[in-house]
């Protein structure tokens, strides 16, 4: 055993030292490469030499990565950047899995990115602790192309730190083989006890609660205690016909049909829809009152290269790379290079395209008027409270 | 002579040179942080010292009416789940452990490669793997079903829980009391025989207490880890079995609540000190007796 | 009762190798589904050599690994040789102690109590970056070392002590003795404690999740992100590609070690046949 792991060992140990040597070999070979500079030396701004880095940090599986032949963006983004500049940018990409997450890392002041992408109600925070940059928009020529109702909303109303990346609404998919036509309508589908057992609920305070506040007509954005009682009262009646409380797990529960009905968002709905079960089928419907959520990219505090960063989000708003992350991803882009190009339409279809742009044009006003924002810390402890009540 | 005990000296200076790095080390990155832990546990966010912490875990309850506090609920059901694990670890690993120890040579290499396998595959991927195995429409029912059998409810129950720990740890059960057992002299057990000992006999006098090192360091391996997991009871333990792991990975994430999740880490190696302590005297008593 | 340990073990094994079965079985899977499975296809494995971030992250874990099992290595050798010599009985006591706390202390304290630290010393000198590849490194070897002085210090006490001294007397200076004599004798234990310290710390999530950095992202870091979409039967390839390697050399391994094992019979032999002709 032990010679077949010495063996074992020693390879492990060549391929990683291989792979390292990989990477500086590589490197080299594109040193060698006469540069080609596009844009003249008096107007670039990356003169110099040696590797720039960038360290991005993003949600796990929210960028075009080279799939099927897709983009692989961060490899186009060094490609093109070198092309341009004539100076080689190493980007490090990591990935977080919730907002929290994020926070947690950058507020513990334990790591430096420079390129962010937080929901709306992180970044209203983030602002308020002055955690990020104001950008220098004239560095981004692409913002141009976002939708005037993507401008100015509330996380961010004098447009001085933010470029939408993606948006969603959140909506409810049901299997049409379980859930009577009848039943279907607004959230009480989430609340009806034929369907006890075949629930499922997020599992994310703000998330859960928000159903049960949209469902009584609440303010989800209340500081009053006693209307997040309410909610949780709503949830309490909720919870026996709850299957599970779940976020990821959710696409597998839909797609064999181990749960029925849940409120999730819109683009992921496409997802378990390409693989469904035989005997299941997916549908989708928005209730009256929901959630809109924005993701969008940010510069922190301790930014190294703020120059570079956005760079990088210019180049994620141009139209190869945007329509290429808008497919992969498939969440709705506030991008017109996006939505107006003929031939991501086509791919989308024409259903996928009216459930994910529901009345792009009046978005900021819905979207004001039902997202969710920034609470103080009290509240959220009280929050927490509530839903460990909920969990216990 | 003299020559030698010099040298020798100067052996004993050398060594003394190899602790020190490890020495060093061990201070900087294993003593230091302890203290940063129990540092945090009594402290608030300004850091001046505080036992509010420690109040809070052993009083906050989310309902008036529950007879024990939240946070101690949890750590009961962390301590029943991973106790029910390594006994059905132990249950299963000593036996097998048994077997391999007594296989030829080659069997026993060869064995024991097979069981570190699963090791070097990414337990967050087994553990999803085992999700997708007892989803109540999953794999394992589906193919049951095809014999007319079942359907077996797995997915969100305690069991869940415990097939996910005993699945991810049973190698480091089976692994320490094997390498007891391959030490063991077979004399020993031929002797008990012929002094008239019968198969249980030479099990229980013989074979057992001998293995008990490895039994107990088994037993640690499986336990602790169990206790503190934070992943296998959000994936299989479905709405009402949260762990003290996910109490405090929601306490540092969702809460940013350092203080209170030190003091819980706190409290659980304080347990798991005692458990240990517990464990080894009992383990020392009766290798005397 | 043969018949009977065989089925058991045979029930053991399946169970330990069940879910590695279905990673297998639908990393060929048709759709994008790691829960119904439909068609074949070697899509996912095509869509694993395009994932340059999947690769790099699994670059990224092999050199943690390997880093993290030389450098704790080294210094648990040298630290196991040390503790073995010690004379003062409350030194020994007290190391025995601290090398048994990353043991016993679950890894979420190890993690936490570790990012703290950092977190406070980089405060403290006013660090920009406070963790990175070397606080994970640093983080990694601690909890692979007492793994490692746990593995050696047996072998140093099976030693027979009259070794070095003899090689000494034969005028060797105690270090060329430590490296021609001990250092052979504790190369097992030496061997299995890197192998241990390599798979620990590859396979570790908890406290790489604490202690890491912006620009250096492991694996398992990786699939746990990914978990929390929808996960592809990408990684699923991945783990049968690593199972596989793993299999082909346990195969390679048994084969050199039989022709080992078969020369040396047959040297035995000879030695046998030449003592008959004598």
């Amino acid at each position: 055993m032990k010679k077949f792991l010495s063996v074992l060992l020693s390879v492990c140990m060549l391929l990683s030292v291989c792979a390292a040597l990989a990477g500086c070999g590589s490197a080299e070979e594109q040193e060698n490469k006469p540069a080609v500079n596009a844009v003249p030396d008096e107007e670039n701004p990356f003169l110099g030499t040696g590797t720039l880095t960038l360290n991005v940090y993003n949600w796990g599986e929210y960028i075009s990565d080279g799939f099927e032949g897709s983009l692989d963006t961060v490899a186009a983004f060094e490609e093109w950047f070198e092309a341009t500049y004539g100076r080689k940018v190493k980007v490090n990409y990591s990935t977080f899995a919730s907002n929290e997450d994020m926070y947690s890392k950058l507020s513990s002041d334990a790591v430096s990115y420079d390129v962010i992408i937080p929901s709306d109600y992180m970044i209203a925070k983030m602002i308020s602790d002055d955690m990020l940059l104001p950008l220098n928009y004239e560095n981004i020529p692409n913002y141009q192309y976002i939708n005037e109702s993507f401008r100015g909303l509330y996380y961010d109303p004098d447009n001085l730190y933010t470029v939408p990346y993606t948006y969603g609404v959140v909506g409810i998919i049901y299997d049409a083989n379980v859930v009577d036509p009848e039943d279907v309508g607004d959230w009480d589908l989430l609340w009806n006890e034929k369907y006890s057992g075949k629930i499922l609920q997020f599992n994310n305070s703000r998330d859960a609660f928000g159903t049960a506040q949209y469902k009584l007509g609440l303010d989800v954005n209340t500081t009053d205690r006693a209307s997040w009682d309410l909610a949780l009262q709503e949830l309490q009646k909720q919870e026996p016909l709850v299957q599970n409380y779940v976020m990821d797990e959710v696409y597998n529960m839909m797609e064999i049909g181990e749960a029925s009905i849940a409120a999730y968002y819109a683009g992921d709905y496409f997802t378990m829809l390409d693989a469904q079960a035989d005997d299941v089928d997916l549908r989708f419907y928005y209730p009256e009152r929901t959630n809109y959520f924005v993701d969008a990219m940010c510069i922190p505090k301790g930014c190294q290269n703020q120059r570079l960063a956005e760079e990088f989000i210019n180049f994620m708003l141009s139209e190869e790379v945007a329509i290429a992350n808008a497919e992969f991803i498939y969440y709705a882009s506030p991008n017109s290079l996006v939505y107006e190009n003929e031939g991501y339409r086509e791919d989308m279809g024409e259903e996928a395209m009216e459930i994910l742009y529901p009345g792009i044009e009046n978005f900021s006003e819905l979207y004001n008027a039902y997202a969710f924002r920034n609470l103080d810390q009290d509240t959220l402890d009280y929050i927490s409270d509530l839903w460990r009540t909920l969990r216990s | 002579m003299k020559n030698r005990n010099a040298a020798l000296r100067r052996g004993s200076l050398v060594q003394r040179l190899a602790l020190a790095p490890y020495s060093f080390w061990a201070v900087l990155f294993i003593v230091v942080p302890l203290f940063f832990i129990a540092f945090y546990a009594f402290t608030d966010e300004e850091l001046h010292f505080t036992t509010e912490n420690m109040r809070y875990i052993f009083t906050y309850k989310t309902d008036e009416n529950a007879s024990l506090p939240f946070y101690v609920t949890i750590f009961f059901r962390s301590f029943k789940l991973s106790a029910i694990s390594t006994v059905i670890c132990l249950l299963l690993g000593y036996p097998l452990a048994y077997r391999i120890a007594h296989a030829s040579p080659r069997m026993q290499s060869i064995l024991i490669t097979v069981i570190m396998i699963p090791m070097w595959m990414n337990f967050l991927l087994r553990t999803y793997t085992w999700r997708m195995i007892m989803l109540d429409k999953g794999i394992l029912n589906t193919y049951l079903g095809k014999l007319s059998l079942g359907p077996i409810h797995l997915i969100n129950t305690e069991a869940a829980v415990i097939i996910g720990m005993v699945y991810d740890y049973l190698p480091y059960m089976i692994l320490p009391i094997y390498s007891v057992m391959a030490k063991m002299d077979p004399k020993l057990l031929e002797a008990a025989r012929d002094l008239g000992c019968n198969g249980f006999g030479v099990l229980r006098r013989v074979i057992w207490p001998l293995s008990l090192p490895g039994v107990i360091s088994g037993i640690n391996m499986v336990l602790i880890p169990s206790v503190s997991t934070f992943y296998i009871s959000q994936k299989l333990g479905g709405k009402s079995n949260r762990l003290i792991g996910d109490e405090i990975e929601d306490l540092i994430y969702y809460n940013r609540n350092l203080n209170r999740a030190a003091a819980i880490a706190f409290v659980m190696m304080v347990l798991l000190l005692i458990f240990m302590a517990i464990l080894q005297h009992r383990a020392n008593k009766r290798a005397v007796a | 009762m043969k018949v009977l340990s065989k089925i058991y073990t045979g029930l053991i094994l399946l169970f330990l190798f069940a879910p590695i079965a279905i990673m297998i079985v639908f990393s060929f899977n048709g759709q994008q589904s790691t829960a119904v499975m439909s068609g074949f296809s070697f899509r996912w494995y095509e869509a694993l050599a395009d994932n340059a971030r999947l690769l790099e992250s699994l670059r990224n874990t092999l050199i943690l690994a390997f880093s993290a099992a030389i450098v704790s290595t080294i210094m648990g050798t040298a630290a196991a040789v040390g503790i073995f010599r010690l004379r003062k009985k409350y030194l020994r006591v007290a190391l025995d102690t601290v090398t048994n706390i990353p043991m016993i202390n679950p890894d979420i304290i190890t993690g936490i109590s570790l990012m703290l630290m950092f977190v406070f010393v980089g405060r403290l000198f006013g660090l920009a970056n406070k963790l990175s590849f070397w606080t994970m490194l640093i983080a990694h070897i601690t909890f692979c070392l007492p793994y490692v002085i746990l593995q050696v210090l047996p072998k140093l006490q099976q030693m027979d002590k009259s070794l070095p001294e003899a090689a000494m007397d034969l005028g060797c200076t105690p270090l060329r003795a430590f490296f021609k004599v001990e250092l052979p004798e504790l190369m097992p234990g030496i061997l299995t404690g890197m192998i241990m310290a390599f798979t620990l710390s590859l396979d570790d999530f908890v406290i790489s999740y604490f202690t890491m950095g912006e620009d250096f992202q492991t694996l398992p870091i990786f699939i746990f992100n990914m978990t929390k979409r929808d996960v592809k039967p990408t990684v699923y390839a991945l783990a049968t590609v690593i199972f596989f390697v793993i299999l082909a050399l346990l195969m390679l391994s048994n084969l050199f070690d039989s022709e080992t094992s078969k020369s040396l019979k047959e040297a035995k032999k000879k030695k046998k046949a030449k003592k008959q002709a004598i």
